[in-house]
């Protein structure tokens, strides 16, 4: 469903992602893990069509994500980096924007808006002008613009980010239901959402992938049996990649 | 086509959801006439005809159509929505396309503001309306002519000011460039294929035809041109944040 292919990106020298290689199927969730500035946020833009890899490619449901941007990006559900909206808008008019653009229009696009909406547990806040809402809100207004055309493929960055614990559980509870019917890439810095949402692991640092397996094998890493544990063994520590089952 | 029509609908739309469209509105309905009735000295020319306000215009579209195009990318690329609607599904000309037809619209609306003028001149004589018509012609493509380039701009920088202050300067020399002095001493000091093409290149002479009531090819051409070269230069600089300094 989503493969990235020995995806590379350099910024002035600085290699940011180095050859990173995963596939996802559907069915799957997994979590996009590493310390700040490890390349999590560049591999996901590149997976989403908003940068271009220097070389590698990826691709979305067999599309490349470069020569066949318009094709792959209408199967992507995509929440970016600190979730930007525009403010004047409401969370309502900003989803239908987002359908509008794929071509969905009348009762369809009332449908699909209201169930992203109410999937996102927007409430009131829906009709407000997304300026003026909360952190939390604004965030969940900008998944529900992710998740609204129902894609096969979903790439969140940091989904859970500035949520109170209520609304993370409302996020997790959310990814959960979505993910028997699609391919979900979460980044994050919170560790304990790896075992509540995801199938699945990765693991970069410096640009390099040093870890792609299950939860538990990741737990495996090191004789704490932790996944806090695991991820500073391997991203403070010599750089060596594992592969899990 | 779709997504150019929804882009178009949600920039229309954001253009009126904040003050920006009706400050812009309002003070094209004050500028224009006092333009061309203070510099234009509307009432004692004596002629029924609108010349005062088309004389004038291109300097007030030098300045207000920079001021509208300049949100159109740096706000996407200041507000980080750039990432948003470079993942949308949309071709690029559909995004500057919607863009740009948005602002023309804003800009049309502001054009039409000056109507009572027009029609106070019914009203004081017998003018030749279908010059009038032209000239609303001439002045709609030459703002769209400063949108486009302004927006071409604005797509360079994320600071709203500095797209501003590009177009400003980008659409005055522009129009400069037809001015009999800059044309004199071009003649006087540059050779005369290269003052001729210099003056080909003004948004002021290709205006001047429409303001005096004649439609010919080569100046809708021009502004077509204008318009479209500079939408594809948007277009290829956003097209470029894909590249990420490559």
């Amino acid at each position: 469903m989503l493969v990235a292919d020995h995806l590379v990106k350099e910024f002035g020298g600085l290699r940011a992602v180095d050859d990173v290689s995963f596939t996802l199927e559907r069915g799957e969730v997994l979590g996009f893990l590493g310390p700040n500035g490890a390349g999590k946020t560049t591999t996901m833009r590149m997976l989403a069509g908003c940068l271009e890899p220097d070389s590698g490619c990826a691709r979305i449901a067999g599309h490349d994500c470069v020569q066949d941007r318009i094709e792959a990006q209408s199967r992507l559900g995509y929440l970016p980096e600190g979730a930007p909206a525009y403010p004047a808008m409401t969370p309502r008019a900003f989803v239908a924007f987002g359908l509008q653009v794929r071509g969905f229009s009348g009762d369809a696009l009332k449908r699909a808006t209201e169930l992203a909406l109410d999937r996102a547990r927007l409430g009131a806040a829906a009709s407000q002008p997304i300026g003026t809402l909360s952190k939390g809100y604004k965030r969940r207004a900008a998944l529900a613009a992710a998740i609204a055309h129902d894609p096969a493929v979903l790439i969140l960055d940091e989904p859970t980010d500035g949520l109170d614990p209520n609304q993370k559980d409302g996020v997790r509870e959310l990814i959960r239901e979505m993910a028997p019917e699609k391919a979900i890439i979460i980044s994050t810095h919170i560790l304990d959402e790896v075992p509540a949402v995801c199938s699945r692991a990765i693991i970069i640092a410096e640009g390099r992938l040093l870890f792609d397996g299950t939860p538990h094998a990741l737990e495996a890493v090191t004789s704490d049996a932790t996944i806090e544990a695991a991820f500073r063994h391997l991203t403070a520590g010599p750089r060596a990649t594992v592969e899990a089952a | 086509m779709g997504s150019l029509i929804a882009v178009y609908r949600r920039e229309l739309t954001a253009y009126f959801q904040t003050p920006l469209a009706y400050v812009f509105l309002a003070v094209f309905a004050f500028a224009a006439p006092a333009f061309a009735f203070h510099i234009g000295r509307f009432f004692d020319t004596n002629r029924a005809d609108l010349a005062p306000l088309f004389d004038h215009l291109p300097w007030l579209l030098v300045i207000l159509m920079p001021a509208l195009a300049m949100r159109a990318w740096a706000e996407e690329r200041d507000r980080g929505t750039l990432e948003f609607l470079m993942a949308l599904p949309i071709p690029l000309w559909a995004s500057t396309g919607g863009k740009f037809l948005a602002a023309w619209t804003v800009a049309a609306a502001a054009i039409a503001l000056t109507a009572p003028m027009w029609i106070a001149v019914n009203y004081l004589g017998e003018p030749d309306n279908m010059a009038i018509a032209t000239a609303y012609l001439g002045a709609l493509l030459l703002a769209g002519g400063y949108l486009a380039i302004g927006q071409a701009l604005s797509a360079t920088t994320a600071n709203q000011v500095v797209a501003f202050v590009l177009g400003a300067g980008a659409c005055f020399l522009l129009t400069m460039a037809g001015l009999p002095l800059v044309l004199s001493v071009l003649g006087e000091n540059a050779p005369a294929a290269l003052s001729e093409f210099i003056a080909g290149l003004s948004a002021l002479e290709h205006y001047d035809a429409f303001r005096n009531g004649v439609i010919a090819l080569t100046d809708l051409l021009y502004f077509a041109g204008l318009i479209l070269a500079s939408l594809a230069a948007a277009g290829v600089m956003i097209a470029e944040q894909r590249g990420g300094g490559r």
